[in-house]
């Protein structure tokens, strides 16, 4: 049973989007691979043409709209693209193929907990946030409050999420360009950090969403063709496909079934919960709903992102079974590597390896290289997207409303966030290279714990609760960021793994279950406790920012071109 | 917003039809879709085994299979019913309440 709990645990926090499945498998040593040209080759086109477009972005990037929102001109399609491109990372693509290449069906487990939550932006969250909202999701927390207070409390949040996802990626991208491209880790962190500054730097939204939507386009593209691939390989018949995986697999009809990853109700339920409302609490997601025109667009972007993703995560699923019976145990293929002393043999580079195998055998060395030059791609789209948020919370919620109380003029609001964007490029090159050895699957797992406990629950009571207060945002969505860092500190991805303690105080893996409630609590009991004047102003704030969430009337309009 | 614009729509009967109709119709659907992920979480976490059941005497695939299929097209599913629903109904609702509040 022991085992069996730790297996779920260490599976379900791999199950988190981005690095988290390239994590596990990337915290021991990477072995630099031989340099392959025709992946470098690729990789330059892609540099070479989203620079283009960052050099037209920047010709239109003049407003202080245009750098955190393109304006707000982006379609619910190029927004659905580019959310979905968000949600794309190297780390599902590669991470998933690989998990259902070892295991079977409990890849596909992974794919659905990454999906559910988008329906549920949608139902609830969505609208009424593109309603409310300008340029970061403090303006709709902040909306009917006292803004140096909650916009401090979001800022801070948007930080803490977006520095150590940021890590995470860095460290994911340095591992994975090794393995790719054959380039050393530390020149992987800083071809990485200054390609995203530069983007950010001079393209604002409008780069960030384009390369996103480009890298979407081509990973959609690329996934397919394997995927076709594949199902040719098996006559198109699904059943033969998957009786030729039987075949080759030592778990034989074990893939076909759950592996027994989730035998733990509580982690399972915590994990969705994270997964689920954490989605909703990523400034780097929830800044995205400000590029579109209206509410209308941003639902459709949901509706599309949805869409996008759900076919993603079924190519990933045919693509993991492809490479069981096309790649697994195939000549030059395997290598024999020592893990803790004993003899292994995998994929060479790791079993993280699989579809970028695969994508050899279906496609030859050309096809390869593509696939290498997508993965890159797609980390350095995420990291752009990061660090616009960071920067926009620094510049807008910092300095503007806090620091010159929204009177900033537009040009040094400007400056601040090209500032700020420069600074968080240099501290993720250094924190990249610090963190090297850095276990990624624990910092991924703590970034959705954190936007899920301290983002989410205030994001969601400013728009659904009209007894929200200032004093109840600021100390519970506290109290929900503290207590996620601190469970997850004595829970066993830290206490055990990392502090090499016996036994962990708290035993489960992922937090969100207590550290979110925690958060709705005490939210809810500091604001009801609170009989001041102010509390009582914010209260009867609530008609007006009631009517402007469901309407739209008043809300903030695309910048016309 | 001023006060004036606010009280229209405050006491517009169209305005309470809209937050009433879409309210509801959000967290029907959201409920909808919880109890469909949670009701596979929980038979994995309780009878994993049920998922193992194979589709056909001597076929390899097992229901658990088809079933996650559904689970991801069912998420794409519901968001598509309920943009349609809200491009036509609540967004015309909505337009007319916009309206009457500029008179």
């Amino acid at each position: 049973m022991k085992a069996r709990l730790t297996s779920l645990t260490a599976g379900l926090l791999a199950a988190l989007p981005a690095l988290v499945m390239a994590g596990e498998a990337m915290t021991g040593e990477v072995e630099k691979q031989p340099l392959n040209i025709s992946a470098i080759v690729m990789f330059f086109i892609f540099v070479a043409g989203t620079l283009g477009v960052t050099y037209w972005a920047a010709r239109q990037t003049k407003s202080a709209s245009d750098f955190y929102t393109a304006g707000g001109g982006i379609t619910g399609f190029q927004n659905g693209l580019a959310i979905a491109g968000d949600y794309m990372s190297a780390a599902s693509f590669l991470g998933i193929s690989a998990m259902v290449y070892e295991k079977g069906y409990d890849g596909l487990i992974y794919s659905m907990g990454f999906l559910v939550g988008w329906p549920i932006i949608l139902f609830l969250v969505a609208e009424r946030l593109r309603n409310l909202g300008k340029f970061t999701f403090a303006d709709v927390a902040s909306y009917r409050l006292a803004q140096t207070p909650v916009r401090l409390f979001a800022a801070t949040g948007t930080l803490v999420v977006v520095a150590i996802y940021l890590i995470a990626q860095m460290v994911g991208a340095g591992k994975l360009i090794q393995l790719l491209f054959g380039m050393s880790y530390g020149s992987a962190v800083i071809l990485v950090g200054i390609l995203m500054m530069l983007y950010v730097l001079f393209g604002g939204m409008l780069a960030t969403t384009w390369v996103q939507i480009i890298k979407a386009i081509m990973l959609l593209s690329g996934a397919s063709f394997m995927a076709f691939m594949v199902l040719g390989k098996a006559d198109f018949s699904l059943n033969h496909m998957f009786e030729m995986a039987v075949d080759a697999h030592d778990k034989g009809l074990a893939i076909m079934e759950p592996g027994g990853l989730v035998s733990n109700p509580i982690d399972a339920i915590s994990l969705g919960l994270a997964l689920m409302f954490g989605t909703a609490g990523l400034p780097h997601i929830l800044m995205r709903f400000f590029t579109v025109s209206d509410a209308k667009e941003a639902r459709k972007s949901v509706f599309y992102a949805t869409g996008f993703i759900g076919y993603f995560y079924i190519l990933t699923f045919i693509i993991g079974f492809g490479a069981i019976f096309l790649v697994l145990n195939q000549p030059g293929m395997m290598e024999t590597v020592m893990k803790n002393g004993k003899e292994v043999t995998q994929l060479i580079g790791g079993n993280n390896m699989a579809a970028i195998h695969l994508s050899e055998v279906v496609g030859g060395n050309l096809f390869l290289g593509f696939i290498s030059a997508v993965a890159f791609a797609t980390i350095l789209a995420v990291v752009a997207g990061l660090t616009l948020s960071g920067a926009s919370a620094v510049s807008h919620d910092i300095y503007a409303s806090v620091i010159k109380k929204g009177k900033a003029n537009e040009k040094d609001e400007m400056r601040v966030s090209k500032m700020t964007t420069i600074a968080l490029a240099v501290i993720a090159m250094l924190l990249g290279i610090l963190f090297e050895k850095q276990n990624i699957a624990f910092m991924v797992g703590l970034a959705f714990s954190i936007a899920a406990s301290a983002n989410f629950p205030v994001l969601f009571l400013s728009m659904f609760w009209k007894g929200l207060t200032t004093r109840g945002a600021v100390l519970g969505g506290s109290i929900g960021l503290i207590s996620a860092v601190v469970l997850i500190i004595l829970g066993p991805a830290v206490w055990v793994d990392v502090m090499k303690h016996e036994a962990a105080i708290f035993p489960y893996k992922n937090p969100a279950i207590f550290s979110m409630t925690m958060s709705f609590f005490f939210t809810w009991l500091f604001s009801v406790t609170d009989s001041s004047k102010q509390a009582a102003e914010e209260k009867a704030r609530f008609g007006a920012q009631f009517v402007r969430a469901m309407t739209g009337i008043g809300a903030s309009g695309a910048s016309k071109h | 917003m001023n006060e004036d614009v606010l009280k229209k729509v405050q006491s517009n009967p169209k305005f309470i039809e809209l937050v009433h109709k879409k309210t509801s119709y959000g967290w029907k659907m959201s409920i909808i879709m919880l109890v469909i992920y949670y009701g596979f979480i929980l038979t994995l976490a309780f009878d994993p085994k049920l998922l193992g059941t194979p589709i056909a005497a001597g076929s390899v695939i097992t229901i658990g299979i088809p079933i996650g299929v559904f689970i991801i097209v069912s998420a794409f599913l519901l968001t598509g019913i309920y943009v349609r629903k809200a491009n036509n109904e609540f967004d015309t609702l909505n337009q007319q309440i916009v309206e009457e509040a500029r008179k």
